[in-house]
């Protein structure tokens, strides 16, 4: 019987709360030291999502609507993994995102970018016995925001995920290789540790892609927790 | 392997997270415990409501237990979007004392633009014995406990505070 362990993040590879470059932090990061609280019940439980079953298009974005959204197709593949590479099966992992212009399905978002009819950027999927995902999609446009002058989001695509249990959620972004507005994007710029900022980055896998039809990103996500048994006792 | 840093969630989650896929209400007739509204109101540093602010919750049910397959009446988790107030309303029913000896409490994610990575709290429902409580300065705990509400006798309030004066206490898990 295994035991499970989920160590704390080390502080660089976690962002921040207070990051004054991203300027909505200032007035909602709280100013108090977090109090570390050992993992009771509570924490090492969650949510199960068998109840909502999933729809046949929830995993493609460009099939959810009568006609074909515009931009680049995508396929976004991968696997959710414990900190021992171990497979995270059957678990939710729901996805949000502009369209190929930039523009989100959203009453909030006033980019004068076009929307697109046939995109809404919203999915969800669970992971296989061995933790694979995959989504098909459109590549995300870039779009401005008011955080500072001349600020501009790189493309990105928002994740969710719960994982076996409460610790394990996270809500994440996915980025693009070689974008060119990481450098200047605070929010992703939060996380101090230049490695785990790339561990938020895809990696474009051409076994992914879809011949004649969409290319392919290959993204892992690692929850946190590992295996606390013994090494001897793995085969 | 190490895990995957967190990102806002931003101000578009409803797309993915609340439009289809929001659940205010945990419990059902058949399932044990009177109904209750949890009713949160999520207020930053200015003490300015948050609007786009998200909370989710999860718990145990009357009998202290998170076991919760999916076919029992009571499932301990819910999710909702802040509105123009920065408030959401849960209606569920008060959760029981854990089988590792906890107060009866909620577990809450907080998350929100400006927000890097959620903030997780308690909501409890009075100054009990408790191992997490206990691990709390004394004159910060107030912070997490809901008031039944004047007016609604079945309702209680809890005022998330992400900063200054009577701030919110917030846990590292």
């Amino acid at each position: 019987m295994s035991r499970r362990t989920y160590p704390r993040p080390e502080s660089g590879d976690q962002p921040p709360l207070l990051y004054p470059a991203y300027a909505s932090t200032v007035r909602r990061a709280p100013s108090k030291p977090l109090i570390q609280i050992p993992h009771t019940l509570s924490e090492l439980t969650g949510p199960l999502f068998g109840h909502n079953p999933i729809g046949e298009t929830d995993n493609d974005l460009t099939r959810q609507h009568s006609g074909q959204p515009l931009g680049e197709r995508i396929v976004v593949a991968g696997r959710v993994l414990d900190e021992d590479g171990r497979p995270i099966s059957h678990t939710l992992i729901e996805l949000w995102q502009s369209n190929a212009a930039g523009r989100y399905f959203h009453s909030a978002d006033n980019h004068p970018a076009p929307l697109d009819p046939n995109f809404t950027g919203a999915g969800r999927t669970i992971t296989d016995a061995a933790g694979n995902y995959r989504f098909v999609t459109i590549k995300p446009g870039a779009y401005p925001w008011r955080n500072h002058p001349n600020a501009w989001r790189p493309a990105h695509i928002h994740f969710s995920l719960f994982g076996p249990c409460f610790i394990t959620r996270l809500v994440t972004q996915m980025y693009f290789p070689n974008d060119p507005l990481m450098p200047f994007d605070p929010i992703s710029q939060s996380i101090p540790d230049e490695a785990a900022r790339q561990r938020l980055v895809s990696q474009f896998d051409l076994r992914l892609t879809e011949p004649g039809w969409a290319l392919g990103y290959r993204f892992d996500f690692v929850l946190r927790g590992r295996d606390a048994t013994p090494f001897e006792g793995r085969p | 392997m190490k895990p995957l840093p967190s990102q806002t969630v931003g101000p578009f989650y409803h797309l993915a997270l609340t439009a289809n896929a929001a659940l205010g209400c945990l419990t059902h007739p058949d399932a044990k415990g009177e109904s209750i509204w949890v009713r949160f109101r999520l207020l930053d540093g200015d003490g300015v409501p948050v609007p786009d602010g998200m909370i989710e919750i999860w718990q145990a049910d009357a009998f202290g237990n998170y076991d919760q397959p999916p076919d029992s009446p009571f499932r301990g988790f819910g999710r909702l979007p802040t509105d123009s107030d920065g408030a959401c309303t849960f209606e569920t029913i008060p959760p029981g004392r854990t089988a590792d000896n906890q107060a009866p409490h909620l577990n809450v994610s907080v998350f929100a633009r400006g927000l890097l990575a959620r903030l997780c709290t308690r909501v409890y429902f009075e100054l009990a014995d408790d191992p997490v409580l206990a691990l709390v300065p004394e004159e910060r705990r107030h912070t997490l406990l809901a008031h039944r509400d004047s007016a609604q006798p079945f309702q209680w309030n809890f005022d998330i505070r992400l900063q200054g004066e009577n701030e919110t206490v917030f846990f590292d898990i």
